[in-house]
């Protein structure tokens, strides 16, 4: 294999993972404040239609972006209302928010069908794009595969640099202990879940303008379930959900990189493409199955406790409970 | 400062928690706020520091009104509490927890921060360490992390609901000296809520007695204490006598059983129960005792040696065999294990129902709750939910749950958060249980209830059990040894083979 092959492949990797890094930061952000927000899959799908149908109609990547971005913003906030204010299960509030986006992406997005419309420009950073191998994989993409890669450190480095960061992390671990401290609880929730959200609806700009040009029916299929499983089990850690992100990426390039190998051409396409999924279930399963206990009890007892800290994390302690203040 | 409480009054429903209850803290004087269970002083402390506000009342500081609607608020009044279960954050390292409440800058200055948990650490010789994860804490380090959050932000009354529960005897020994220290040298006022007398001897200036709701006596340094248990209790209590139960054939029988876990491995474990045997199991918390007690019940994967109950062997068995065996279990954790959260009494007689037929019988479950509920004096109704109930009744309610019939009773602290009357109560209860030839083990981190309570005593020690101590001939200071790890005939066989070595 030549090398020029594999930077290709390693460089479709990193920009095919865009929406699910985005999207999983995003919830990230949210579930650590407490809030689940389930509504990722729907939100996504209708954030992505939107970007494309207002790109589309003005002429505007931007405009289709900010709009897309409002849109997710806009169902988090939905979804804050009804499990802060009103209370209401989240999850259920979710779940019937997925459905309903989905299908309003699909109504709506119906005159915008397998239209050409615009695209993110290129834009290659200067200098950075030049180091040899790091330059074509990291730097050689559009704004929104910058943007996913800046979610993360920056994601990271809040919450656990800054003031601002730990007030979010006592938040969603305990917050009668944050109240207590003095913290407006549910003003901060809902101030993350709808930064979350807007996340989340870039991830669906990204969709519609780069990854997956355009908009069709099922155009974003899967991808929000994906990315709330790999929150879950990237243990609600920013590094860790970017990494399960990326191994998605890797799977998915995986299959279409078999699937043009004439050698497999006798295969459904299909099964190139749910392949990954479960591909992933697995790999996410095998990190937090027993037998992992098992192998970590081979090594020394401080190895092994720091590598389970790292494999694995906790969720939140007060994730998805509403905080009923004063 | 000097606090003043004048007629609070604070209702739950028809629950009048605080019914006019008046009370006035010194400054430089350690306050105890005695009472049974339920009688409404955490939710007193509570209107204090903010948590709750009184439904009416004043709160006088140096005779200035103070209102407050919340406890941060009460906070910069310079008023703190301690709550029993520790307001912390258990994910977040013990710096991060010490930074979040006082350090308001976009960056917070981690080495400032350090620098200054570390001073007030030894000033008070609280020994943390900044970057261990809260979780990783005993409860009473988790008191002293919160205490210093309450001192670095300048509080000038410190509330502590029930602090010694769950702390060991060093433990208690320091928090007093520090209490002392910040009353009598600082000039601060200490709340001390308590309903165990012997503390409040040992610590109070005055104390405060409440009882359903309202004060019924104060008293001063020296205490009376058989006055104080008539104010709490409304009459004295009887003393509790043994009564002797000839132990039957075994029950339950260890062999070298090893169970293995992440912190700690308990191994080699041989003991061996009689029918109403009582056998208490003492140690630091983590040492070993609960991994042993739930692989008793069947809850713990075990590594090696054998579990017999009433002769069957049932090592590797799932837990439904143990209780089919007559073996029960009651954890600690009343809401988190031993209580489904959110279900009603009735539900629970409901679901303890374990061969019924498939359709309920709600009228049948709820007049077994109903008839339980007399039996075993628990305050509420069949469908109270059961995290409405306070920590005694709920400990009341689980013991109703067990069946009738049981040959092994496994249990984790029967008594803690419970006062005297309660727990002698769940003592006559379990000791009815004994002479119908149920064996009881059970841990505790209340030494004397050990020695008291039961027949034989074993110490766990870093995974290591003791060989069985008669209790009537142990004292609290031979416990203390075995606790430490400080086995005196072990020391002397160390020492004799080094010498023989060199
Ligand atoms: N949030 C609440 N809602 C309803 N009832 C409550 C609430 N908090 C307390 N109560 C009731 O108020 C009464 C007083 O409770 P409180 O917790 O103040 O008692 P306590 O003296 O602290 O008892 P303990 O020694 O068991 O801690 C109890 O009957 C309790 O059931
Ligand atoms: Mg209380």
């Amino acid at each position: 294999m030549d090398t020029s092959f594999l930077i290709q492949t390693l460089a479709s990797i990193v920009a095919a993972s865009t929406p699910v890094v985005l999207a999983s930061i995003g919830e990230t952000i949210s579930e650590k404040s407490g809030v689940i927000n389930l509504s990722l899959d729907g939100s996504i799908a209708l954030s992505a239609m939107t970007a494309f149908a207002v790109a589309f109609t003005t002429g505007s990547v931007t405009l289709g972006i900010l709009a897309a971005m409002a849109v997710g913003a806009f169902v988090a906030l939905v979804v804050a209302f009804a499990s802060i204010t009103l209370r209401q299960q989240q999850v259920a509030v979710g779940f019937v928010l997925t459905l309903l986006c989905a299908d309003l992406a699909d109504f709506l997005g119906t005159p915008f069908v397998r239209k050409p419309g615009p695209e993110m420009p290129h834009l290659p950073v200067p200098y950075l794009s030049a180091i040899p191998l790091i330059g074509p994989i990291l730097f050689d993409h559009n704004l929104f595969i910058y943007l996913s890669m800046l979610s993360i450190v920056a994601t990271w480095w809040y919450i656990y640099k800054t003031q601002p960061g730990l007030k979010l992390q006592g938040v969603g671990e305990r917050p009668e202990a944050a109240f207590a401290r003095g913290v407006n609880v549910n003003r901060l929730r809902y101030l993350y879940c709808v930064v979350g959200g807007a996340l989340v609806g870039l991830a669906g700009a990204s969709y519609s303008l780069s990854i997956k040009l355009g908009w069709s029916h099922r155009h974003t299929f899967g991808i929000g379930w994906i990315a709330l499983a790999i929150v879950i089990f990237g243990g609600w850690n920013p590094w860790r959900v970017a990494a399960g992100a990326y191994l998605f990426g890797l799977f998915k390039a995986l299959g279409s990189i078999l699937q043009r190998n004439p050698a497999f051409s006798g295969v459904p396409t299909q099964i190139f493409a749910s392949a990954p999924f479960a591909l992933m279930i697995f790999a996410l399963l095998l990190v937090s199955s027993e037998g992992v206990d098992r192998l970590l009890a081979l090594l020394p007892v401080r190895l092994a406790r720091a590598l389970d800290r790292a494999m694995r994390g906790r969720p939140p302690g007060g994730l998805g409970k509403p905080f009923v203040q004063g | 400062m000097r606090i003043e409480l004048v007629d609070i009054h604070k209702h739950f429903g028809p629950v009048r928690a605080n019914d006019g209850v008046s009370l006035t803290l010194e400054p430089g004087a350690i306050h105890g706020l005695l009472g049974e269970n339920g009688a409404g002083k955490t939710t007193l402390m509570k209107c204090l520091s903010g948590y709750l506000s009184p439904d009416r009342g004043a709160i006088l500081a140096d005779g200035q009104p103070l209102s407050f609607a919340s406890p941060a608020e009460a906070l910069r009044h310079g008023i703190g509490m301690l709550h029993q279960d520790p307001l912390d954050f258990p994910q977040m390292r013990v710096l991060d927890n010490f930074l979040l409440a006082f350090d308001h800058r976009f960056f917070p200055d981690r080495r400032r921060g350090k620098a200054l948990l570390q001073e007030l650490g030894t000033r008070f010789q609280f020994n943390l360490d900044p970057d261990a994860e809260v979780m990783s804490l005993t409860v009473g380090e988790r008191q002293q992390l919160e205490m210093l959050r309450l001192l670095a932000l300048g509080a000038q009354v410190i509330i502590l609901d029930e602090p010694t529960t769950g702390i060991s005897a060093p433990q208690k020994a320091q928090l007093f000296a520090t209490l002392r220290r910040l009353a009598e040298e600082e000039g601060r006022s200490i709340v001390f809520v308590s309903h165990k007398l012997e503390e409040v001897e040992e610590l109070c200036h005055r104390v405060t007695v409440l009882r359903h709701g309202k004060v019924t006596g104060e008293a001063e340094a020296p205490f009376q204490v058989n006055r104080l248990v008539e104010m709490m209790f409304g009459r004295s209590l009887p003393p509790t006598e043994r009564v002797p139960v000839t132990p039957g054939p075994p029950v339950l029988e260890v062999e070298g059983l090893v169970v293995p876990s992440y912190q700690l491995t308990v191994e080699g474990v041989n003991l061996c129960v009689r029918a109403g045997e009582v056998v208490g199991l003492a140690g630091l918390e983590g040492s070993g005792q609960r991994l042993f007690l739930r692989a008793c019940a069947g809850l713990e994967r075990t590594a090696a040696g054998c579990i017999r109950v009433g002769g069957r062997d049932l090592t590797g068995a799932p837990y439904r065999r143990f209780l089919e065996a007559g073996v029960a279990y009651l954890p600690a954790g009343r809401l988190e294990e031993g209580l489904v959260g959110g279900l009603t009494l009735a539900e629970h007689f409901a679901l303890a129902e374990r061969r019924g037929p498939f359709f309920l019988n709600w009228a049948a479950a709820r007049e077994r709750a109903a008839a339980h509920i007399g039996r075993f004096n628990i305050v509420g109704r069949p469908d109270t939910p059961v995290e409405a109930l306070s920590g005694g009744n709920q400990q009341r309610a689980m013991l109703a749950l067990l069946p009738s019939r049981l040959n092994v009773l496994l249990m984790e602290h029967p008594t803690r958060g419970l006062d005297v009357e309660s727990s002698n109560w769940v003592w006559e209860q379990l000791l009815a249980r004994r002479a119908e030839g149920t064996a009881i083990l059970f841990i505790s981190a209340d030494l004397d209830e050990i020695l008291e309570r039961s027949d034989r005593v074993v110490v766990f020690c870093g995974g290591r059990m003791s060989a069985p101590l008669e209790a009537c001939r142990t004292t609290v200071e031979q416990l203390g040894y075995l606790i430490a790890g400080k086995d005196v005939g072990c020391e002397a066989g160390n020492v004799r083979r080094e010498t023989e070595v060199g």
